[in-house]
């Protein structure tokens, strides 16, 4: 199950709103080995396509080495399908390269402005195996979790 | 000194899990070769071909090796290598076999 907090997901749909028809992407830092995802940094889709994503490879450098810094790891890895559903595609499972991480799907297709439905769904992909899970929003995390002030870079 | 080789959470199965590992050689190439040598299954999830696997990142120095001359970009001691695995996807099929 992802345990997510409201402001969290919201942001993740307001981002993945914004860059409809394209694909958006990013992560949700948090503690390592804490599974909450505390810490929403979107990234730039470096591809800029409405059918495929990918974090710029210097931006992920830039990324991975922060999260180090913070003893962070990507807790929730998320991008949005825009003209299908809220399913990890073949590409998606074959790509998935962090086993830890909660795969967070989007799909913008019936959704794309304020009031429209947007799906939010949430996989584990562990060696090009697919299994959804429960997401549970919560209005915050109970654990008081050390919530720093984002210090994410900006978007591009 | 060595090369210092940072290792990404997906390939720690062929480190024993170990995080960072040392690394020899003059390119990346060889560098890869005496990871294989060290952490046999390795050199398979980085080359495709004889090329670097297209969504496996390789930075030397911070540097991506795709501009810095690819496989036969130079290493040396003191150096470090950071792997990480693109993170990358999409609704429609392609670049994968």
């Amino acid at each position: 199950m992802l345990t997510i907090d409201r402001a969290t997901h919201d942001a993740i749909i307001a981002h993945a709103r914004r860059d409809h028809p394209d694909e958006a992407c990013g992560v949700v830092a948090g503690p390592i080995g804490s599974d909450v995802p505390a810490r929403h940094v979107p990234m730039l889709n470096a591809a800029m396509s409405p059918t495929f994503y990918e974090f710029d490879s210097g931006d992920l450098l830039a990324l991975y080495r922060e999260m180090d810094d913070r003893d962070e790891e990507p807790v929730v890895i998320y991008h949005s399908h825009t003209a299908t559903e809220a399913y990890p595609s073949r590409t998606d499972v074959n790509l998935a390269g962090e086993p830890g991480a909660h795969y967070v799907l989007v799909s913008t297709r019936d959704g794309a402005h304020e009031a429209g439905p947007v799906d939010f769904r949430s996989y584990r992909i562990v060696d090009g195996e697919v299994t959804e899970e429960e997401v549970r929003v919560v209005d915050a995390y109970t654990d008081a979790v050390p919530t720093a002030p984002s210090q994410q870079k900006a978007e591009h | 000194m060595a090369i210092e080789v940072r290792i990404p959470t997906i390939l720690r199965t062929y480190t024993d899990g170990e995080r960072v590992v040392d690394g020899a050689g003059s390119t990346v190439t060889e560098l890869i070769d005496q990871l294989e040598a060290d952490h046999a299954g390795i050199k398979e999830r980085l080359i495709e071909n004889g090329e670097a696997r297209r969504f496996v990142n390789i930075y030397v120095n911070d540097e991506d090796i795709r501009f810095t001359g690819g496989l036969g970009t130079a290493v040396s001691d003191g150096d470090t290598v950071v792997i990480l695995p693109a993170v990358a996807g999409g609704s429609v099929s392609r670049f994968t076999s």
